[in-house]
């Protein structure tokens, strides 16, 4: 790192002036924070009793019969409290927000998870919450919003650009630099300015250390790789942070590669990506010749997103870290097969990390009589939200079906409609 | 004296403050926006901001907003910036660029300098970066003669309003209150606070702008700092009625709101 809050070329602070008072407010909270016993036992605590860490290893012996032979591990993020790994942020930012005196936290979601993970905090700690969702992803993720509204907070739907996540974060920062004074805004993933790409992947480093000290303890040995999807990159860095410094161990990102690689049609940064500046941070964007952000595609939600954290394109450029695209194809029978094999639904966003893991293992070359590698990877997410856009996927449910059933729903008392038993 | 300094130094003389006059290049579309910044000069725009349309415009609000993706919807190109730019010299406002950084970096920072620079710009105000982060750009600037404009916010520290005003060149944009860019009904106080802390750092002209809309405003911020700066309001002008009536009716009101 060249200087504070510097990936190499990449992070730094581009942001309006009126922030920075903010943003220096924020360090230096964070600061204090780590370095108070008191602060870190709680947070220690919430994790434990609250979110259900650690989290488990699990050996999916059924999946990996499809991944050339490897012995597949998969850390166990979906079975944290709300369902992914943002919880391990949200808390973190959270116990902060109140630290700092502010009394209400805001947010971007894309698939909601991180929208819901702040909803849940909020009513934890009391806060007001409001979360910013791109108006696109309101109707994929429409489970997702009412579980925050359940929680108590206000879901903004964002109709301006391309109405996804991106947006979501554009309108998060305009609530924030009007009501900075008592408002954290409580950033989802390790990019935007200063400090929040570090502090992001400090509070997931978590994930890293627990599953290093599990794989040595199952395996007796360090991982052959480590495979995680890369939306904004938190998931990814949290659980890559433990290995930076091992260099037999690949670690191994995937992007959304959605239809294909077209200009619009994917959010594969480091494929179809150049540096550029975006919400913030000085990272990999991808953008047209004149430097507007391009339309991006995905079937998940949560890896639909331009640019990409800025540590994540210092890792990219220096080679510690291999990202590649896998697209909506590859993602969904990755996410039919853990589902078939191993009885686990997994998020869409995860089940890009389960394609490329299939393909890295049968890219493994080794002879019979050689210990079979093991990958490990981060299961960031489970996939209850992505229930109906699996369902259509699939053709399980006809359109026709799905109409009527809404229908109904709409026309029915709320008592005769939940009224089936559990 | 550079197009800046001189027109500061004209308005002083006349015992006023400048108008400053933001659009965005391209909106409607090209034609209508090379058409309406020549109203704003000939209207009483001492210095016409022309604006960069973005797809991410984190500190405009919707009004802004929605005008710059019209503009790029209808196909707005980055080198058709020097042509509003162009236009403004020559209707005889002095051009200054708004724009946030992306689109500069991707043009190279040099290539922009030198481009604008010969399209008879005079500097940039650059809503997302800081000096902290300026350092290419202010070396660019400076290379071409054009000044880097900075903002300054209620929320700046005294540390920060000392670097920032160190940093600009021309004038300096005094943010008047927390926020984003749109129509508001009042001043507030944080804006004279602000001018008066600016003040007592630098020589600098100081301009005030977000939420000014009337020549009530303008004539009332007049009264306290070097400049008033309108948006929002000359967008909606240019929106509700492309034929710019509206909008020369508004820069007159505002002109003359400046000079009261
Ligand atoms: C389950 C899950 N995994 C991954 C992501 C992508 O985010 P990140 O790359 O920051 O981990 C999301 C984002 O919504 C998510 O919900």
């Amino acid at each position: 790192m060249s200087a504070p809050g510097r990936f190499g070329a990449f992070g730094g602070r581009y942001v309006p002036e009126a922030l920075v008072a903010a943003l220096e407010e924020l360090e230096g909270a964070w600061t204090d924070a780590v370095a108070d016993p008191k602060f870190v036992a709680e947070l220690d605590q919430l994790q434990r009793d609250y979110t259900g860490r650690p989290s488990p290893l699990t050996e999916v012996r059924r999946f990996a019969e499809h991944a050339g032979g490897a012995r597949v591990f998969l850390k166990r993020e979906d079975l944290n409290h709300t369902g992914s790994h943002k919880i391990n942020n949200v808390l973190g930012q959270a116990l902060l927000t109140v630290r700092m005196g502010k009394r209400r936290v805001i947010a971007e979601t894309g698939a909601g998870q991180h929208g819901v993970a702040t909803a849940t905090a909020a009513a934890l700690m009391g806060l007001d919450c409001t979360v910013y969702m791109g108006e696109v992803d309101t109707r994929r993720q429409a489970l997702n919003v009412a579980r925050m509204r359940l929680l108590g907070a206000e879901v903004v739907p964002v109709a301006t650009g391309s109405a996804t996540l991106k947006d979501a974060i554009n309108e998060a920062m305009r609530d924030w630099v009007t009501n900075v004074e008592g408002t954290h805004y409580l950033l989802g993933t390790v990019t935007g300015p200063h400090p929040f790409p570090s502090m992001v992947r400090d509070f997931h480093s978590v994930i890293g250390r627990e599953a290093r000290e599990q794989v040595l303890e199952r395996v007796g040995r360090l991982p052959d790789a480590v495979c995680a999807c890369v939306g904004g990159g938190s998931n990814a860095i949290g659980i890559f942070s433990a290995f930076l410094d091992d260099p037999a161990v690949r670690l191994h990102g995937y992007e959304a590669g959605g239809e294909g690689i077209a200009p619009g049609r994917h959010a594969s940064r480091f494929s179809g990506g150049v540096p550029g500046v975006l919400h913030g941070a000085a990272t990999y964007v991808l953008q047209d010749e004149d430097g507007q952000t391009m339309e991006t595609h995905s079937v998940s939600a949560g890896l639909d997103y331009p640019s990409v954290g800025p540590e994540h394109a210092f890792l990219h450029d220096s080679g510690r870290v291999t990202y590649e695209p896998v697209t909506d194809d590859e993602a969904m029978d990755a996410f039919a097969l853990l589902c078939r094999t191993e009885g686990i639904i997994p998020a869409i966003e995860s089940a890009h990390a389960l394609a490329g893991t299939l393909r890295l293992g049968q890219a493994m070359a080794r002879d019979a009589n050689e210990e079979p590698p093991v990958l490990l990877v981060n299961l960031s997410g489970r996939g209850d939200k992505d229930v109906d856009t699996a369902a259509r996927w699939f053709g399980l449910v006809d359109g026709q079906d799905l109409v009527e059933a809404e229908q109904l729903k709409a026309d029915e008392p709320v008592a005769e409609a939940e009224g089936s038993g559990w | 004296m550079s197009p800046l300094e001189e027109v500061f130094s004209r308005c002083r003389d006349e015992g006023r403050a400048a108008l400053v006059a933001y659009l965005p290049a391209g909106y409607p579309d090209l034609a209508t926006s090379v058409a309406a910044v020549r109203v704003l000069a000939e209207a009483g725009a001492d210095i016409v901001e022309v604006g960069v349309p973005y797809t991410d415009p984190l500190m405009d609000g919707p009004v802004v907003e929605r005008a710059a993706t019209a503009a790029l919807k209808n196909g707005f190109r980055l080198s058709q910036l020097f042509d509003v730019v162009r236009a403004v010299a020559e209707a005889g406002a002095v051009p200054v660029v708004m724009a946030y950084w992306n689109p500069v970096l991707r043009y190279g920072p040099d290539r922009f300098a030198a481009d604008l620079a010969a399209a008879g710009g005079a500097g940039l105000i650059t809503p997302d970066l800081i000096p902290d982060e300026a350092g290419a750009w202010r070396a660019a600037a400076d290379e071409h003669g054009l000044a880097p404009i900075f903002l300054v916010a209620p929320s700046s520290t005294d540390e920060r309003l000392r670097t920032t005003v160190e940093a600009c060149r021309g004038f300096v944009y005094v943010a008047a209150t927390m926020g984003v860019t749109g129509v508001r009904s009042s001043v507030g106080a944080s804006a004279r606070t602000l001018v008066e802390r600016t003040r007592s750092l630098t020589d600098l002209p100081l301009c005030v702008g977000l939420g000014l809309s009337t020549g009530d405003q303008a004539a009332e911020v007049a009264a306290f700092a070097d400049g008033a700066i309108v948006g929002s309001a000359l967008v909606r002008a240019v929106g509700e009625d492309p034929t710019l009536g509206r909008l020369r009716e508004l820069t007159q009101e505002l002109a003359e709101g400046v000079r009261r």
